[in-house]
């Protein structure tokens, strides 16, 4: 009763459950009885009043900050050119796999323009292709491990682009 | 309490862009509530004022940091929060039991320094606020937010860190516990005010 009574009371019921309650303090007297009683609490309290503090509270307040300053926002902790760095070093290493792992085909071929002899070596490629052992690079501990560290650190870029064009956003909304 | 035109979030603004001495106006806004609940924490009014100042200065530091997200109230009441927890952890403050009859005893001599002309509204204040210090800071940290924080539950859940629905369940509780202690500390108040 009391817990449905305190929705009742705080506006937090929903309209079939206040008119039921409305009903049962009509009609009820222990319905009624508790509900003044806890009315009278609600009132009491939303009459209370707040502690003051001294009356030098403020100014004591200002003359501390007078010594702090705001600390900058987080993101700009970070100096854009360690991240611009560090990406050119990850796509550097990037690019740098990728050559090595084509730099494993055999590209030797017979320069010639016979179409023929160009089917053979497309076919020659092909069939390069399909014998590299493409686990030997995969499986490899050290790989599967650059790439975790490559992909967490491109999920962090991505989220601190974000969130400074969301930042961006909100300031031209409040200063248009 | 807004004693200017201006939104919270228009003088944070102002405050990043260097008007340092604006920060006085959110100062004056919240010190009132930031002191009551920090004194439902330490019921010393010089441990509470040295929490509340420390409060407005940690607040003024990571005022860039306040990304807008929630309410700048809410925001403030969660630093009130973390302060107050760490004050205890550092001071190891033991809560008062609510049932300490030394405690009652100090509140029978802080009630006779009633003048016999107080108001009867001025009683009924002293009497609700005496009750709520009687509480548990978790219970009296709640019941002031709800009534005097301007707080919803969801807000409330944000600063202790519950589920809206746990806020309603421990509001409740808090209140029945508040109602329990009024009756029993200050039952001849409290049948004058049923007249």
């Amino acid at each position: 009763m009391e817990e449905r009574l305190w929705d009742y009371i705080d506006g937090l019921s929903s309209p079939v459950e206040r008119s039921a309650i409305d009903g049962l303090i009509a009609a009820n007297m222990e319905w009624q009885r508790k509900y003044r009683e806890l009315l009278q609490v609600h009132q009491l309290m939303n009459g209370s009043e707040l502690d003051a503090p001294s009356l030098r509270f403020t100014k004591n307040v200002m003359e501390e900050i007078a010594r702090a300053h705001v600390a900058p926002a987080t993101k700009n902790y970070i100096n854009k050119n360690i991240i611009h760095a560090i990406a050119g070093f990850f796509l550097t290493m990037i690019t740098g796999f990728l050559v090595y792992c084509l730099g494993q085909f055999k590209w030797s071929g017979h320069s010639s323009s016979n179409l023929v002899e160009h089917y053979n070596i497309k076919t020659n490629l092909n069939a390069e292709i399909e014998k590299f052992n493409w686990g030997k690079v995969f499986n490899s501990a050290y790989t599967n491990i650059f790439l975790l560290v490559t992909v967490v650190l491109g999920l962090m870029l991505l989220d601190m682009y974000l969130q400074r064009k969301r930042q961006e956003n909100r300031q031209k909304e409040i200063n248009p | 309490m807004s004693n200017s035109g201006l939104t919270d979030t228009e003088i944070i603004n102002r405050i990043l862009q260097g008007e340092a001495a604006i920060f006085a106006q959110i100062v004056e806004r919240y010190q009132n509530f930031v002191f009551t609940l920090v004194l439902r924490f330490t019921d010393n009014r010089e441990d509470a004022e040295e929490i509340a100042q420390d409060v407005f200065v940690k607040a003024y530091r990571s005022l860039a940091d306040f990304r807008g997200e929630s309410k700048f109230s809410t925001w403030l009441y969660t630093v009130v929060r973390t302060s107050c927890l760490t004050f205890l952890r550092k001071k190891r403050l033991d809560t008062t039991s609510i049932d300490n009859e030394r405690t009652f005893l100090q509140l029978e001599n802080q009630q006779s320094g009633f003048r016999a002309d107080t108001i009867e509204t001025k009683s009924r204040h002293a009497m609700v606020n005496e009750a709520i210090r009687l509480l548990s800071p978790d219970d009296s940290q709640l019941i002031t937010l709800f009534y005097k924080g301007e707080q919803s539950l969801e807000e409330i859940g944000r600063i202790m860190g519950l589920e809206s629905n746990t806020v309603k369940v421990k509001l409740h509780r808090a209140r029945h516990r508040l109602k329990e202690k009024m009756e029993k500390y200050f039952s001849h108040e409290v049948r004058e005010l049923q007249g």
